[in-house]
């Protein structure tokens, strides 16, 4: 006997007509799941009624697995082989790992991801995600009572194409239909926003336990527009518990310990954390796998002091994604707590005191962010009532565009541009007779190919012969909903055309994104000088090469005293071409000009009689 | 014959009600369809209408449109968890049989 669901008037599914949603949050440190039922999201519970599923995999050498609390258990006796926090290695190299050598694990550096070798084989961390979401899926399955048709899952709002990506492929490998990829804040604020209706700019800062997420979202008339994103993809609650992981280490003057103590005190230095939030003192006590027994008290005081700087390199990108969306903290008119670690009270009183304002926290800061993917999964698998659509917009970190002549890069999407987005821009070629075009995708806000990230290349061959700046190449860039990017190329005359889907192998790290961004303020100034260089360059290379062979074609045009006037110029601007002042090419390219002007006029009257010569006027 | 809502149905429909934040009660019906001939209708009502039979139960209000209630005279409501699920339960004392799955049936 199936169990039935209440609906909204006139909604009754049809029997068997039931569309299963879930809403997926993919935690560093833990990962729940949540539906829409009976018209309210509420979280899916284990058999034990646990509502969290620790984001922990165990590998067993006999192939079989263990999942989240049974792994956590398990951690401490086999941490070479229990994975935690593997979303911090999703879509990273070796080289974007924070704290590697404090990490129990043996790294491969597989191509494009990190990979880590366990009892049971080699596992890429798409693989240890697919584990965790392959729990969910068959928790919720069971309570539901059926298939689910989609998921929406979480990411952070900083997620590059590769993140995104390797977060799809973890889905489907768990046998999950993506609805949407989704950021975290925005499902925070769907959750906060649609259930009290409020209309305003708000934020939402996102404090997990790996990644921090700071979002300027606008609220109005059931729309959600994204404004700016900033955080920091490695800066969570396990970086507290890092702190107090080495003060302890520090202050009981341990020598370097077996991985299974290092797992013991991690998880001591967590539930002491935790004990602060509601106490003023704590005592650290624990006892070594050498017998030696470490007791250690602190206070609550002792444990913000250690921690200020943890807290305080969360606000830089708060105050920068503020600036980015041209606001100040004034205008925000409520910030929304996200996170398990924004139960710590010093974390809630610095967020107080920079807003003014007391944050928003009445939801569960660990469940909020699911609650919100349940709803949109319920709307997107058209569970929805009519009139009730709503629109959701997310933004691209980084601005994406293409390798022009002489290395420069032309923007065609522009960072935080709001995603779905779709922008052409027409290009021609630099060369006569050119019949193909090298089509370099960059990700970057400097102003030089080689300052950006490229992302690909490909080619558009079967461009028709013209002279040089006749052929139009339409180059059109798409971003999904889920922020992943295809580009194409057609030529619009012949037709011919060429595309890309952008699927880079290896992602940004956020240290590289927020370096790549400040170094696009502090080389601004010289970026406007290179490129007004470079741009002159080209400009001197294309006249040279259309000079040069006007002279070989029609050098009969000219006298002697002519010939030698534009052969002086022609080499003046060759050598100025060299140098590096763009206003001396500048005035060159003018003196060329005007030295060419008169020939330039000639040569055209001479292609007109030609065109003409033997013609009667009706035959044109 | 009242249609009657078992103590932990009526708890868990006041609390759905409450977080909802609008509606009248709960309306019971069947239509005419799936794989056994009727599927029964659960749904919040917004409206009573002048043509529904109301009933009270334990502090919710029952309405059943005029021509479901034969269908449905004497059904009590409950809900229950089986194994991860929960839901709600009709149970119908005017049902013949019912397809496996109990979300249709016929009388």
């Amino acid at each position: 006997m199936a169990l039935l669901q209440i609906s909204e008037p006139g909604e009754s599914p049809a029997p068997h007509q039931r569309r299963h949603a879930v809403g997926i949050d993919l935690g560093t440190t833990n990962s729940l799941v949540a539906t829409v039922r009976n018209g309210i999201a509420g979280i899916l519970n284990d058999e034990q009624g646990h509502p969290l599923l620790p984001s922990i995999v165990r590998f067993r050498a006999d192939g079989s697995v263990s999942v989240g609390y049974e792994a956590e258990i398990e951690r401490a006796r086999d941490p070479k082989n229990t994975i935690v926090s593997v979303k911090r290695f999703m879509g990273r190299g070796l080289r974007d790992i924070a704290h590697v050598e404090n990490s129990p694990y043996d790294f491969v550096n597989g191509p494009g991801m990190v990979q880590i070798r366990t009892a049971a084989g080699v596992k890429s961390p798409v693989e240890v995600s697919a584990v965790l979401l392959q729990e969910l899926r068959v928790r919720a399955e069971r309570s539901l009572g059926g298939e689910l048709v989609g998921a929406v899952v979480t990411v952070p709002a900083y997620f590059d194409d590769a993140q995104r990506q390797a977060t799809k492929d973890a889905a489907a490998l768990a046998g999950l239909n993506v609805l949407r990829l989704l950021s975290e804040p925005t499902a925070a604020a769907i959750a906060y926003g649609l259930d009290n209706a409020a209309e305003g700019i708000y934020a939402v800062y996102d404090l997990g336990g790996g990644t921090f997420d700071f979002s300027v979202l606008r609220l109005s008339t059931g729309v959600f527009e994204v404004l700016a994103t900033s955080g920091d993809a490695a800066l969570g609650g396990d970086d507290f518990d890092h702190r107090l992981f080495c003060w302890a280490l520090e202050k009981a003057k341990l020598a370097p310990l077996s991985a299974g103590d290092n797992t013991l005190l991690s998880a001591k230095s967590r539930e002491i954390k935790e004990y602060l939030t509601h106490h003023a003192e704590a005592r650290f006590n624990a006892k070594l796998g050498s017998g030696e027994v470490v007791d250690l008290p602190l206070s609550q005081a002792e444990f913000w002091e250690m921690t200020r700087h943890l807290v305080a390199k969360t606000l830089a990108p708060t105050r920068k994604a503020l600036r980015d969306a041209g606001l100040s903290v004034a205008d925000v008119k409520g910030v929304v707590m996200v996170g398990g670690a924004t139960r710590m009270p010093h974390v809630q009183r610095a967020v107080a005191e920079l807003f003014a304002q007391a944050p928003l926290n009445n939801l569960d800061p660990d469940k909020v962010v699911a609650l919100g993917a349940a709803m949109q999964a319920n709307a997107l698998a058209g569970n929805r009532a009519a009139g009730e659509d709503w629109l959701l917009l997310d933004v691209i970190p980084l601005s994406l565009g293409l390798e022009t002549m002489g290395g420069l890069v032309e923007r065609v999407i522009h960072r935080n541009s709001t995603l779905p987005v779709a922008r052409a821009q027409e290009f021609t070629t630099f060369k006569d007779g050119q019949s193909a075009m090298s089509i370099h995708v960059v990700q970057g806000e400097r102003e030089l190919v080689s300052d950006c990230r490229s992302l690909a290349r490909f080619e558009l061959h079967g461009i028709p012969p013209l002279v040089a700046g006749a052929a139009r190449i339409k180059v059109t860039f798409q971003v999904d909903a889920d922020g992943l990017l295809a580009v194409s190329a057609q030529e619009t005359s012949s037709g011919a055309q060429a595309s890309v889907a952008v699927k880079p192998s290896y992602g940004l790290s956020d240290e590289r994104i927020t370096r790549m961004l400040r170094d696009s303020f502090e080389h601004a100034g010289d970026d406007l000088r290179t490129r007004a260089l470079r741009e002159q360059q080209v400009e001197a290379q294309r006249m040279l090469q259309s000079v040069e062979a006007a002279l070989e074609q029609d050098a009969a045009l000219l006298d002697a005293a002519e010939f030698a006037g534009i052969r002086a110029c022609v080499n003046s601007l060759r050598t100025k071409a060299q140098c590096d002042d763009h206003r001396a090419i500048k005035s060159a390219i003018d003196e060329l000009n005007r030295a060419t002007e008169s020939f330039a006029g000639r040569r055209m009257d001479r292609s007109v009689q030609e065109a003409l010569t033997g013609r009667s006027v009706a035959g044109i | 014959m009242p249609i009657t809502l078992t103590e932990r149905a009526a708890a868990h429909v006041s609390s759905f009600l409450a977080k909802r934040g609008k509606g009248v009660g709960l309306r019971l019906g069947v239509r005419t369809t799936g794989c056994s001939g009727l599927a029964y209708k659960l749904e919040f009502a917004d409206a009573v209408n002048p043509e529904d039979h109301t009933f009270d139960s334990h502090g919710v209000k029952v309405l059943v449109d005029p021509k479901s209630l034969p269908y449905i005279d004497g059904t009590e409501l409950d809900f229950a968890r089986e194994g991860l699920s929960e839901g709600f339960k009709f149970k119908n004392p005017n049902v013949k049989d019912a397809c496996g799955c109990g979300e249709s049936f016929n009388i």
